[in-house]
């Protein structure tokens, strides 16, 4: 009993971090996409962005009610701390996300096109913004007594968390970009690929920004990297984040269509990675761990057995559509 | 600002959750006509099944896209707005939603992507499964959320451990006392809901005289469903209503506006409940008949709401008026497609006009009655939000009213907004019609022949 209270958490830690990951890289370049709709310059071009993502967008969002409520299945003790203290960002979010959710019905339905994009444009940008709202706001810490939220309802509106707003927004510009390159051609193949570069530049920057800011403000994190033997462990990350950056410039001026994509997700991985390895074991920093939070093993059981049939079960059939959907969009195809 | 946090995330969890109910009740019933039309598209090989499919196909879209974005609201809306019940039952009903997710929403999600795009990608008998599996998600999602709103109401197999709820027997917590009487009442409400709908479209281009034979189909199917879904309601609803008597005596004092137990039960046809007097005002009642219903014996007696001090009793205008605004449509729906049928019967249907003015005109009816069954059951479990074991004040999140106050407007503009321009978009998808080729001037020449059989052209085979 006393070594499943130990392990079932890191278990459910283990699956919840795979469901944001997913969730961060699926709806990453979904969202992305709606970041890049004001750059389009036809209503024409929208249509070919949007259908890359169309058969898509509800799966994708599906990942995050599964780490709102895996949160709630396996920590609900964290998920009751986290959501008061992030009120907010997290409201706003979801309001964005009705916007640029009902934007792709609403947007073939309706005679004029311009009203629905503007609202997918701004409600996925106001989306992404707020999810990195929500991101600062927990690296950055929740002031939590007797287990319930214990702040003011702005407390997580500080420089940080706007920064990791807008790095977030650069983030998922890289991501809709280099898919987007990937999944169209002509004029907006052509726009994607140039300002890949740029949104790649801007993460690079945030994230360097991101890496310096959190080890300065909480000695927590600079006890993790910078300690020995942490260090010898940890180095690497930087490293590798640094050669896949490379990387992924050097194919984006190659004109190559893939890796980019797939470059672009392993940053983004690494920069999860990173936060993951600087709060590890806090689900709510500074003070909750996994197993302070974690709800009883019985719970987390039977959870677990069927998330170990289903899980295998969705990504095969969310395999099973990217595949049908497979190929370029191209320019001036019906919708429907 | 002094507002109350209670009352308000009270209120913006019931904007939020019924403007979302409106949608799954659609769309569970939707998802299973459009199966069920790719169904006999796929076995009779006749185009017009695909032609429906396809046009109803669009307004599910619509529908279904409103559903999921409210629903991923509702998912967060238990931490947001009510952490210290989330930290309190976390333990039992989280498991619940998971399944509910990893069972159902990733499957309605990913295949919905094949209905909606795929027609042209995929082999009919793909296309058609993939409506089948849409329908068998949003049928899941309903088993799942009703079992945790179940366990809400009659809550078992738990126990309390340092405060929290933890689950002792996860077959007792799934199909707690109420709900196999619940799924069955919203499940059929849900098909009943979309036979209402689908009848008033056919109704409706019947009455225009347009898309004659695509709105006789759909007459006579949503006839046929309903004429045995209708009173089939009544019965499940008199079975709901006898187990909520048993685990929620208060609840079904609150609907019969019962207050003194000690006496046989009226049947309170109308009346203004008075909770200040603890009476019912302007009541016309029948003597004994809601013994006879409840406890099926004339004298036959049963709580009532004087039993327990006011502080536990649950708000009687809203759940009192909403019973009976549910049951007086379920009786509507009842005698529409009974008299329906009888009209197919004689040959009639098609051309009695009065008749279908007035089923084309209350397509709403089962929207409104799933609304204020719900109103019924969720404002009837008052003060508690776990059944006796929670009370809804202690449940909520230590969040200013001032915030909520200010969310709940940004819920009410936003909601406004979005279901002001769902609607009007559904509704010209409706009036547009099938995408079928017909020429526009035999719309209202042709009243009574059959235009689009004339128009359509011929041996287009699948």
């Amino acid at each position: 009993m006393e070594s499943m209270e130990m392990y079932l958490p890191l278990i459910w830690a283990a699956l919840i971090g795979v469901a944001v990951a997913l969730y961060i890289i699926l709806d990453g370049f979904d969202l992305g996409i709606g970041i890049l709709f004001p750059f389009a310059k036809s209503e024409a071009e929208r249509d070919q962005m949007m259908r890359t993502v169309a058969p898509f967008w509800d799966g994708n969002e599906t990942w995050l009610i599964l780490g709102g409520v895996g949160l709630f299945v396996a920590f609900p003790r964290a998920y009751a701390a986290i959501m008061p203290a992030l009120y907010l960002p997290v409201i706003v979010m979801l309001v964005s996300l009705v916007f640029r959710g009902v934007a792709f019905e609403f947007r073939t339905v309706s005679h004029s096109k311009k009203g629905w994009s503007f609202a997918f444009a701004l409600g996925s940008t106001l989306a992404t913004f707020s999810q990195g709202l929500v991101l600062g706001g927990l690296v950055q810490g929740i002031n939590v007594v007797n287990g319930q939220y214990a702040g003011g309802p702005f407390d997580w509106a500080t420089p940080f968390t706007v920064l990791c707003g807008f790095a977030l927004i650069a983030g998922y510009g890289l991501l809709g970009s280099t898919w987007l390159h990937m999944k169209t051609d002509a004029d907006v193949a052509a726009r994607s690929q140039r300002q890949a570069r740029y949104w790649l530049i801007a993460v690079l920057l945030f994230m360097a920004a991101v890496s310096l800011y959190t080890p300065l403000a909480e000695a927590r994190i600079a006890q993790r990297w910078f300690s020995l033997p942490n260090f010898y462990f940890l180095w690497p990350v930087p490293t590798v984040t640094a050669l896949v950056a490379f990387a992924c410039w050097y194919w984006i001026e190659r004109g190559r269509e893939v890796p980019p994509f797939l470059a672009s997700i392993a940053l983004f991985l690494l920069g999860y990675a990173g936060l993951v390895i600087s709060n590890f074991p806090y689900i709510v920093p500074p003070s909750l761990t996994i197993w302070d939070t974690a709800a009883s093993p019985g719970s987390q059981i039977f959870m677990l057995i069927g998330t170990l049939f289903l899980l295998p079960m969705v990504l095969g059939y969310v395999i099973l559509v990217y595949w049908l959907f497979r190929g370029k969009v191209h320019a001036g195809e019906t919708y429907h | 600002m002094d507002a109350d946090p209670v009352l308000l995330a009270r209120l913006q969890f019931a904007f939020t959750i019924v403007f979302h109910i409106i949608f799954p009740s659609f769309t569970i019933g939707l998802s299973a006509w459009l199966a069920t039309l790719g169904g006999l598209w796929l076995y009779t090989g006749e185009e017009r099944y695909q032609q429906l499919m396809r046009f109803w196909v669009k307004i599910f879209a619509v529908s279904f896209a409103m559903g999921v974005v409210s629903g991923i609201v509702l998912s967060y809306q238990f931490g947001t707005n009510w952490s210290r019940f989330s930290a309190f039952t976390g333990d039992v009903l989280g498991p619940l939603l998971g399944y509910e997710v990893l069972a159902a929403f990733f499957l309605e999600a990913t295949f919905l992507g094949i209905l909606l795009f795929g027609f042209n990608k995929v082999p009919p008998w793909l296309y058609t499964l993939s409506a089948a599996v849409v329908a068998f998600g949003t049928m899941s999602s309903a088993f799942w959320i009703l079992s945790a709103n179940s366990w809400m109401q009659t809550p078992a197999g738990y126990a309390i451990k340092n405060g929290v709820a933890v689950p002792v027997d996860w077959l007792k917590i799934v199909f707690n006392p109420s709900f196999p009487y619940r799924f069955a009442h919203m499940l059929n409400a849900a098909y009943l809901t979309t036979a209402f709908v689908v009848l008033g479209v056919g109704a409706r281009f019947l009455l225009e005289g347009r898309h004659l034979r695509e709105g006789r189909t759909m007459l006579r199917m949503a006839i046929g469903l309903a004429v045995i879904l209708a009173p089939l309601q009544l019965f499940i609803g008199d079975q709901h209503g006898l187990n909520t008597l048993e685990h929620q005596p208060l609840k079904v004092a609150a609907m019969e506006g019962h207050w003194d137990g000690s006496k046989p039960g009226e049947l309170v046809l109308f009346a203004w409940p008075d909770e200040k007097n603890e009476t019912n005002r302007y009541s016309l009642a029948i003597p004994n008949a809601g013994s006879l219903i409840l406890t099926h014996s004339w004298n036959g007696l049963y709580p009532g709401l004087k039993s327990v001090p006011p502080d536990q009793r649950p708000p009687l205008v809203p759940v009192f008026l909403a019973f009976r605004i549910m049951v007086g449509l379920g009786l509507y729906m009842i005698a529409a497609a009974l008299f329906g049928a009888f009209l197919w019967w004689r040959g009639t249907l098609f051309e009695t006009r009065w008749f279908l003015r007035i089923v084309a005109n209350t397509w709403w009816a089962g929207f409104v009655a799933v609304i204020s069954g719900w109103v019924v059951t969720e404002s009837g479990r008052q003060p508690w939000l776990v059944y006796n074991i929670m009370r809804t004040a202690d449940g909520v999140s230590p969040v200013p009213g001032a915030t909520v106050l200010g969310t709940l407007a940004l819920f009410i503009v936003a909601y406004g907004i979005v279901f002001s321009f769902g609607i009007y978009y559904m509704n010209r998808l409706i009036k547009y019609g099938p995408d079928i080729p017909e020429p526009p001037q035999d719309d209202l020449a042709n009243f009574g022949g059959n235009p689009i059989a004339a128009a359509r052209p011929a041996g287009r085979d699948i």
